[in-house]
């Protein structure tokens, strides 16, 4: 099928762009994991003695437990003492500083990402917090945010000014002992972002973070927490790169969503770490827990993740129904190329009254990747009026990839209404040889039909974003007209 | 003692007495699957397959043997409606000649007792029979323990115009009753085998049920299998087929009874342009429970499978469904649509449904669906504006959604067989009789 | 001005053209009748330059320009257009969104400015009415969930919006019902001009009763056996394909309007 391969494979052999590395000096613990190593995170964050002992109890759960099997992916086993677990650049001091204190160095390294942090070239209407390794190095619009009543800031800042903030609500939706690497991710954490949004303040920006692994050998654990209290609303994003190398590099992270009365947190996701060259030598091992607690009436949490990144991705943003009428979304776009294996989807648990929740996924597999949807909608007995509607589309290009769909559907109340479909299809010579006879070139027609694949889930992105993932999967804009 | 002891027991018991017994093979390979059986247990819900079936209660449930009441009039009953085809009736483990009527074969067809096979067809039951290996521990079991069955041999080009009726009564078996069918068909051959498990007058059983289909080239097999044994019974079933290059396999299964019923049903496209369709209707009431669990292997190219389940679960009953299409690297221009659609007719129903598709290779048209809903408000009220009364209206459209499967079914006397189960089954059935 | 000499073109190995010569000036509109299998669709796919296809022998010179050297495309941009017999779904691809891609490149390949958002939609919405097309198929699917009169409408839209310099419909009138082919023809007809030519590909007579061709051919076994004016078609019409195996192989007739 000489038209159909040409396109195709010019689409697929882009280059990573992110995969530089920055030269610096840095704070390094040890490679290995013990207590001691824990207490040695803990003391350089000079935590209070409630974070390490929550630390400490989340490791020796971790002892007595075992990375899950169940998922469709393969690789060696991880050698959790052959990681970093802790890595700063020298230069960030204790506590928090002010913009003009960053090394110069990170700075560029955030400008040539496309993340200006600098006053003059910040992006318009989007607050960002620039994690870098174990560390957040700046964070943007704080002054502004702050005069909302919103706290936006470096966890390990909040752990100290919001002490009573970050004990009510941390490990309620994913608690230490949830799964194998959200007990790891406990007990070794070093940052991420924490964002507080009181009763009745809609966000006047987007906030964002942008996670950058440099360091060799380090993992990075980030732990972000939103909380949207009673009526607040908060749109977040984040986004992702590492350089490239040849060994495998961990990223467990743990991301939890508390929405109140009538909130309404929307998460999403552009996630570009290196996913390994097109034999599958190197790229990040990404397993995350995400999950959102809808805890009050009528809140709306909505997950939306593009992954291109990563040599495996194990990764189900979930949503707990809680509260009556409360809704959950899920939209995915899940590429998994060359050698890349994603394992991703949704838990949707239906708890409340009248409570609601969309999947979208739309998943690419091509070269030799390997594609997962898993999915679980479950109505429990109390959950009156639940309805789920689920979507799973996946795409095929090659005949050497693999495309599968795992959704499990649970029903314990008989009024509930759940719907589960499910198609596969490949790009067709077909069509591509129609687009052409249009004098449109095969590779933008390859675009045009990976675009259009992938369409619902783009709109669901905030713009910037949605150029970015866009960009991502090297495809251009549709035009407004469409 | 344990369960399990006991199990071994009673096969150090059995064994001089069990069919075959002279057969080496035959020994080792029960021996082989009392072992296998002995070492996994009954399944429990920490199994990926029988996450929501537990067998563990088997451990400790003291098995009492049914009694089949009048089986003559049942079985008469069933052949004044059916008056075709070949009848083979088996009560409690063993076969009943006196019941059964196999009647003139054409040349080139054997039908008869598994049983008996083994004495006169050892080399045809051994190529057939399957492994120790097969299956989960229940089939293993089977395997040790299977009394009878049928066997069924096409040479090639041979159809069989009526169907085969196989017809199962419980009643004095001591330790359940363990049946093996075997179904082979050389190239071109046809048939219909009905498999049909009725109740006893008291008492309920655990039955195993395995059925083997070897499917030649171009070969065609209908298999339907009607299962409404009573209340208590524990039914745990597989059908396991194989297609050769072109072979065309339909499958219906119609779970009415029993209190627990599990089937594993699949088949595998061993060659190009297979056809395959698993047509499948439930209900459970009361607290019953019941399981499919299918796996469709496109393991070449150009295989067409289709795939419908409709679950019917009233009362505090559940129905769980799986299933599984595998479409191999290679298996290009596969085809393959399942769906799977449950009605909850009551407050404490439950459903569970993981349609499931892994697919390896790109030029494939595959799709899936599940649904679990209530009976449609707009329709009812329709029904409703035209002056019928609500439980019939309900009545009605219950019927109505069923009545897809059941029309799937090709052959009219099977049709109509399995229409009046799910009648029988369902409130207003007499009612609704009139209008079928 | 179009010259097919001797083209023969397999695919999978098997002859479907086995030497085909067909002539069409400018503003001259043929039309190619045949019976099934006889190598009419394939014509249309080869000329547009689909790869399944392979040209064995022979050349098509098209105003100087060796046709079979230049990819899909860029025929498309050259401004030869097919109107295909079985339009492509492209799901998640809205009509409006294709449309205008197509028309940028071919006016970007023409030296034209292209359109922006305003202009373009002025401009389609005025040959969807034309062909009797509502606004919203400009927001749907490119052809998904179209009727088979529908998805024949939206090529002849393309064939309006795109400018060909020649134009060839395969079987357009298939699957259509009397009003659809009028609609779809009185389209085609509007777009009939000295500087376009048109190849029609057709089963049946009837479509040439509203697109009146200058000449027709008849094509069997992959060769043009006969050539003759509107008259061949009813002739055609009357006796039936298997009048034509029963007559002496006539050469190509040459020469005008009937």
């Amino acid at each position: 099928m000489s038209t159909a391969t040409r396109p195709i494979d010019a689409f697929l052999e882009q280059e990573y762009t992110a995969g530089f590395v920055t030269e610096m000096e840095s704070d390094t613990v040890p490679k290995g994991l013990s207590e001691d190593i824990i207490r040695m995170i803990s003391a350089r964050k000079n935590e209070p003695e409630f974070m390490l002992e929550w630390r400490l109890a989340a490791y020796r759960r971790w002892l007595t437990m075992r990375p899950p099997t169940w998922a469709h992916l393969r690789f060696d086993p991880i050698d959790f003492q052959d990681i970093v677990y802790y890595s700063a650049p020298k230069s960030k001091k204790d506590g928090p500083q002010s913009l003009d204190e960053v090394d110069p160095e990170l700075l560029r390294t955030f400008d040539k990402l496309g993340v200006p942090l600098h006053e003059r070239a910040r992006l318009a209407g989007v607050a960002v917090d620039a994690v870098f390794d174990s560390v957040s190095v700046a964070t943007t619009f704080k002054k502004e945010l702050g005069e909302h009543g919103i706290i936006f800031c470096a966890f390990s800042e909040a752990v100290h000014n919001h002490p009573e903030l970050v004990r009510k609500y941390l490990g309620t939706v994913v608690p230490p002992g949830d799964n194998y690497y959200a007990a790891l991710n406990s007990a070794v954490f070093s940052d991420g972002s924490f964002v507080f949004v009181p009763k009745g303040v809609k966000c006047p920006m987007e906030l964002s973070t942008y996670f950058r692994i440099n360091a060799r050998d380090t993992g990075q654990f980030e732990r972000t927490l939103i909380i949207a209290e009673e009526g607040a609303s908060v749109s977040y994003l984040e986004g992702c790169t590492a350089p490239m190398r040849d060994e495998n590099q961990l990223h467990a992270a743990v991301v939890e969503l508390i929405a109140l009365d009538d909130a309404k947190i929307k998460y999403s996701t552009v996630q570009n770490w290196y996913p390994g060259d097109k034999d599958g030598i190197g790229g990040i091992y990404n397993f995350v827990t995400k999950r959102g607690d809808c805890r009050g009436a009528r809140s709306h949490i909505s997950w939306t993740q593009v992954e291109t990144g990563s040599a495996i991705t194990w990764k189900y943003p979930s949503v707990i129904l809680r509260g009556d009428d409360s809704v959950g979304d899920f939209h995915s776009v899940a590429l998994s190329n060359h050698r890349q294996q994603a394992d991703t989807g949704t838990k949707m648990i239906h708890m409340g009254r009248n409570t609601k929740s969309t999947i979208l996924s739309k998943g690419i597999s091509a070269g030799r990747g390997s594609n997962t949807f898993r999915g679980l909608v479950k109505v429990t007995p109390r959950a009156e009026g639940a309805r789920n509607y689920t979507q799973c589309d996946s795409l095929l290009i090659g005949d050497r990839c693999a495309a599968h769909t795992f959704p499990t559907i649970e029903v314990r109340h008989p009024s509930a209404r759940v719907e589960h479909e499910a198609t596969t299809s490949r790009i067709g010579e077909d069509q591509l040889f129609y687009a052409m006879q249009r004098g449109i070139s095969a590779e933008d027609a390859v675009s045009m039909i990976v675009n259009g694949f992938c369409r619902e889930v783009f709109k669901e992105l905030p713009m910037e974003f949605a150029v970015e993932a866009q960009k991502l999967l090297g495809v251009s804009l549709e035009g407004s007209v469409g | 003692m344990s369960a399990l002891d006991l199990w071994r027991e009673r096969h150090r018991a059995l064994a001089p007495q069990l069919p075959g017994a002279g057969l080496p093979w035959l020994a080792r390979l029960r021996a082989r699957a009392l072992e296998r059986f002995a070492d996994e247990g009954w399944p429990t819900s920490r199994q990926e397959d029988w996450r929501h079936t537990s067998l563990a209660f088997l451990e400790q449930s003291e098995l009492v043997a049914a009694n089949a009441g009048d089986a003559a009039a049942a079985v008469e009953r069933l052949r004044a409606a059916s008056p075709d085809g070949h009848w083979l009736v088996f009560v409690g483990d063993r076969f009943a000649p006196a019941l059964s009527a196999i009647g003139a074969l054409p040349a080139g067809v054997t039908l008869m007792p598994l049983a008996d096979a083994l004495a006169t067809e050892a080399d045809t039951v051994e190529a057939a029979f399957g492994r120790a290996e097969d299956g989960d521990s229940p089939q293993a079991l089977n395997a040790a323990f299977f009394t009878d069955g049928a066997l069924l041999r096409l040479t090639r080009g041979v159809a069989l115009e009526a169907p085969v009726h196989l017809v199962f009564l419980p009643g004095g078996e001591a330790h359940g009753r363990h049946l093996r069918n075997l179904i082979v068909a050389d190239a071109g051959a046809a048939a219909t085998v009905v498999e049909h498990y009725l109740p006893g007058a008291d008492g309920s059983t655990l039955t195993t049920a395995i059925t083997r289909i070897e499917a030649g080239p171009d070969a065609r097999i209908d298999h339907l299998k009607l299962q409404e044994e009573a209340e208590g019974a524990i039914h745990l079933a597989g059908i396991e087929a194989r297609q050769a290059r072109g072979a065309r396999f339909a499958s219906h299964s119609l779970s009415f009874g029993a209190k627990l019923a599990r089937n594993d049903i699949r088949t595998r496209f061993d060659g190009e342009g297979c056809e395959a369709l698993l047509n499948g209707l439930y209900h459970v009431d009361g607290r019953r429970h019941v399981d499919h669990h299918t796996l469709i292997e496109h393991a070449s190219p150009r295989g067409t499978s289709h795939e419908f389940y409709r679950g019917l679960l009233d009362g505090a009953g559940r129905g769980v469904f799986r299933g599984r299409i595998i479409v191999a690297q290679d298996a290009q221009r596969s085809d393959a649509m399942q769906r799977c659609d449950n009605l909850l007719l009551s407050r404490q129903a439950e459903a569970d449904a993981r349609p499931e598709l892994e697919i390896y290779a790109d030029d494939v048209k595959c799709a899936h669906g599940a649904t679990v809903g209530q009976l449609d408000e707009d329709s009812l009220f329709y029904l409703r504006a035209r002056g019928l009364d609500e439980p019939h209206a309900r009545q009605l459209l219950t019927y109505a959604f069923a009545a897809e499967a059941l029309a799937r079914i090709g052959l009219e006397p099977l049709r109509a067989r399995a229409r009046s189960a799910l009648l029988a089954r369902l409130p207003g059935g007499e009612l609704l009789e009139a209008l079928a | 001005m179009i010259k097919i000499h001797n083209l023969h073109a397999t695919v999978d190995g098997k002859a479907i053209l086995n030497g085909l010569d067909l002539e069409v000036a400018d503003g001259e509109v043929h039309a190619i009748m045949g019976p099934n299998g006889s190598g009419k669709s394939t014509l249309a796919q080869v000329l547009a330059g689909r790869e399944t296809f392979e040209v064995t022998e022979g050349s098509v010179d098209w105003d100087g320009t060796d046709l079979l050297a230049l990819p899909a495309e860029e025929r498309a941009r050259a401004g030869l257009f097919l109107a295909f017999q079985y339009p492509v779904e492209i799901p998640g691809v809205s009509n409006a969104y294709f449309l205008k891609a197509a028309v940028n490149a071919i006016r970007r390949h023409r030296g034209l400015p292209e359109y922006d958002a305003m202009d373009f939609l002025a401009r389609v919405k005025t040959e969807m009415k034309a062909v009797d097309m509502k606004e919203e198929f400009l927001y749907r699917s490119v052809n998904e969930g179209f009727s088979g009169g529908e998805k024949k409408r939206n090529e002849v839209l393309q064939m309006a919006l795109l400018e060909p310099k020649l134009a060839v419909l395969d079987e357009t009138d298939s699957g259509l019902d009397i009003d659809a082919l009028k609609v779809v023809a009185e389209g085609v007809n509007r777009l009939r001009s000295p500087e376009r030519s048109m190849i029609v590909i057709t089963h049946y007579q009837r479509l040439l009763d509203y697109i009146v061709p200058d000449k027709v051919h008849v094509l069997s076994q992959g060769r043009i056996v006969r050539s003759g004016g509107r008259e061949l078609a009813l002739e055609l019409e009357e006796h039936g394909y298997g009048w034509i195996e029963t007559q002496p192989a006539a050469p190509a007739a040459q020469g005008g309007r009937p």
